[in-house]
């Protein structure tokens, strides 16, 4: 098994209000095709973490390598290619262009990274649009849909460039028990037959436990990091 | 950078907020279109001052001018004894005929150079104009009739009678309408002159012309060289200017320069030396235009400016949001420039018509001139320039007021905004 994403000795401090370390030397690894979930009381530092994983925090100290680049130190412009190309995010809170219609939000990121036709790119939208059951409300606009219709539209975002990670904090938070489960399998599929790894923050225990691996995170560091299963569900 | 999508999204953000971006067109709409009417009208009077002094002025001016000898020479009548000399000091001028030697070969000559569209010759007297007991002081300039209406439009300033009657019948005369109506004469009626060696001539008038210009038509009036000579007592070679016109006014200098070269004895001036208060008005009017009309379009820019910085601050998730999917902060600051841009075209173009469109109902708009002045309506220049330079400006005060926000958005870190 191949190890897609390495973090070395992360470290991250903030100085508002006062100098504080949140993140206190992380070493972990994640390899590909592997669901990979974060849990941790919340302040932990859990979304601090995925926003460094995710590229877009730079201010940090340590090293992160993802499909063997090394990411650490490179300019904004590299790190926003990467991100385009090879990861797909679902926020904490949903995260969509009001002004755009769901579909047009899926497809911004591949008209971006410029791959495939705008046609192609908008089949290959409406597909990952049907995998989360939003494809019937393609035409409509981002800012009409529910919190919960927000947050599968979003997904289907991050899936659209076939992305190698994809990341979610807390991507079923808004969701009922019936869409999380739908949720769920989805990232185990992509998982275990596209072999895309998913690093997901969660404080689901079922949605955890259903996980390859399970990260437990206390105070900015990392408590354990067991085969799922091993935290009783309740 | 993929130009259509960040101009997809640009134009998806505009129309979204349709009052916002209307408001903000509005702006340069009004920058450009005032300075459209401003510049068309104040360039329009310039054109017509300018136009109308041109007429009558030559581009070059050939006159022999009055020679005075500032040397001190010693008086010869008297008996210079030893040290001590009798000098004269501040010599008068001599009694010189103030004669262009062979004017009218030197008129051939210069009419053969290249970019000489023609040369008038001319010979001007001062004159008393006799009405009744009482003497109005003017000028008669004999004129060359065919050559002064041709490239003076002399033929065109005619109110009545017309320029061919001087060529039609000896001792006639055409006179400026300020000029008859003191003297209270009309077409038929006969004038005595009076030049100051004591000539005197009894001339019919023939027609009566004006040229809008108060000075002139009070106090001028034309004849044939032959009449003028006749009135003086001087030989046919007798003339005293020659008024050369260009093809190309802007040239006038070099010609002169040329002309200074060639010609010994005579006083040559080029349009620009003698209308320097002419043009430096009109140079003071241009940068007053310019000045204001910027002063609109910085107005406007500021307006953008406001406008794009609130769009802005409105559309930071939204940037953070194309930021964290892979938008690099070009891109980002290629969606905003594209919005200002987008707004800077389509309100300078409104602009444009606008400003055409009232630039044209001044145009057509009667202008209470007084008899004087022989215009109808407002002057108004329609110059494609403009049109062009005002697009132009209002293009780039798009950019700069679009410049600085559109990199803020670019800067903005993604984290901060999605931590929420
Ligand atoms: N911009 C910031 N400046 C200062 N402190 C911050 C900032 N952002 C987060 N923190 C602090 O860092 C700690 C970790 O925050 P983080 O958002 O990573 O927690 P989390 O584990 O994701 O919690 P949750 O489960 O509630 O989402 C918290 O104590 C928080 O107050
Ligand atoms: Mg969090």
């Amino acid at each position: 098994m191949s190890v897609v994403l390495k973090a070395e000795n992360i470290r991250k401090k903030f100085y508002q209000p006062s100098e504080f370390e949140v993140l206190k030397g992380l070493n972990f690894e994640v390899n590909t095709g592997e669901f990979f979930s974060i849990v941790g009381k919340s302040g932990c530092g859990k979304s601090t973490l995925l926003y460094i994983l995710s590229t877009m925090d730079t201010d940090y100290e340590g090293t992160l390598t993802i499909k063997g680049d090394k990411l650490t130190g490179q300019k904004q412009n590299a790190l926003s290619a990467f991100r385009n190309e090879h990861l797909g995010f679902v926020f904490q809170f949903h995260f969509l262009l009001p002004e755009f219609s769901a579909l047009k939000n899926v497809m911004l990121p591949a008209l971006k990274l410029g791959k495939y036709s705008e046609e192609e790119i908008e089949h290959r939208a409406i597909e990952k649009l049907k995998l989360v059951g939003m494809d019937e409300y393609a035409l409509k606009g981002a800012s009409r849909l529910s919190g919960g219709q927000q947050q599968r539209v979003a997904i289907a975002r991050a899936l659209i460039n076939d992305p190698a990670i994809i990341m979610g904090d807390e991507p079923t938070g808004n969701l009922d028990k019936a869409n999380s489960m739908n949720v769920f399998e989805i990232f185990k599929r992509l998982a275990a037959e596209n072999h895309q790894t998913i690093i997901a923050v969660t404080h689901d225990p079922d949605f955890a436990a259903g996980s390859d691996r399970i990260m437990e995170m206390e105070d900015g560091r990392i408590l354990s990091i067991s085969k799922a299963g091993a935290i009783p569900a309740h | 950078m993929n130009w259509k999508l960040a101009f997809n999204i640009a134009a998806t953000h505009l129309l979204t907020k349709k009052k916002q971006s209307i408001v903000a067109m509005l702006g340069v709409t009004f920058g450009i279109s005032m300075f459209i009417i401003m510049i068309s009208f104040m360039t329009g009077v310039n054109q017509f001052t300018e136009d109308m002094a041109m007429d009558n002025t030559p581009h070059i001016h050939i006159y022999k001018p009055l020679e005075i000898e500032d040397k001190k020479i010693i008086a010869l009548n008297r008996e210079q004894k030893g040290t001590n000399w009798y000098v004269v000091q501040h010599q008068r001028p001599k009694n010189e005929l103030s004669k262009i030697k062979n004017g009218l070969a030197l008129m051939e000559s210069i009419e053969a150079m290249p970019g000489v569209r023609g040369v008038a010759p001319q010979l001007s007297t001062q004159v008393f104009y006799n009405n009744g007991p009482v003497k109005i002081p003017g000028n008669v300039y004999g004129i060359d009739v065919k050559r002064q209406a041709e490239l003076f439009d002399l033929d065109k300033k005619m109110d009545m009678g017309s320029l061919d009657e001087l060529l039609k019948a000896s001792d006639v005369i055409v006179m400026g309408k300020g000029l008859a109506e003191k003297m209270n004469v009309t077409l038929g009626d006969r004038v005595s002159v009076t030049t100051p060696e004591g000539g005197n001539l009894n001339l019919k008038v023939v027609g009566i012309f004006s040229f809008g210009i108060a000075a002139m038509d009070q106090t001028q009036s034309y004849a044939t060289l032959a009449t003028v000579q006749k009135i003086l007592q001087k030989d046919p070679s007798y003339i005293t200017d020659l008024n050369v016109k260009m093809n190309d006014v802007t040239k006038a200098a070099d010609l002169r320069a040329d002309l200074e070269n060639r010609i010994s004895g005579v006083k040559i001036e080029d349009w620009e030396e003698a209308n320097q208060s002419l043009l430096a008005g009109e140079q003071i009017r241009n940068i007053m235009t310019f000045v204001v009309c910027l002063t609109l379009l910085v107005v406007a820019g500021f307006g953008i400016y406001n406008i794009m910085n609130m769009n802005i601050i409105n559309k930071m998730k939204d940037i953070a949001i194309l930021k964290a999917t892979g938008f690099q902060g070009s891109d980002v600051t290629g969606i905003f420039m594209l919005q200002s841009v987008m707004i800077g075209i389509a309100g300078g173009l409104l602009g444009l018509g606008i400003g055409f469109f009232f630039s044209y109902l001044l145009s057509i708009t009667p202008f209470p001139a007084g008899e004087f002045f022989r215009i109808d309506t407002f002057p108004v220049n329609f110059n494609p320039a403009h049109y062009l330079i005002g697009l132009f400006f209002g293009f780039l005060t798009t950019l700069f007021a679009g410049w600085f926000p559109s990199r803020k958005a670019a800067k903005i870190d993604p984290v901060a905004i999605i931590r929420g």
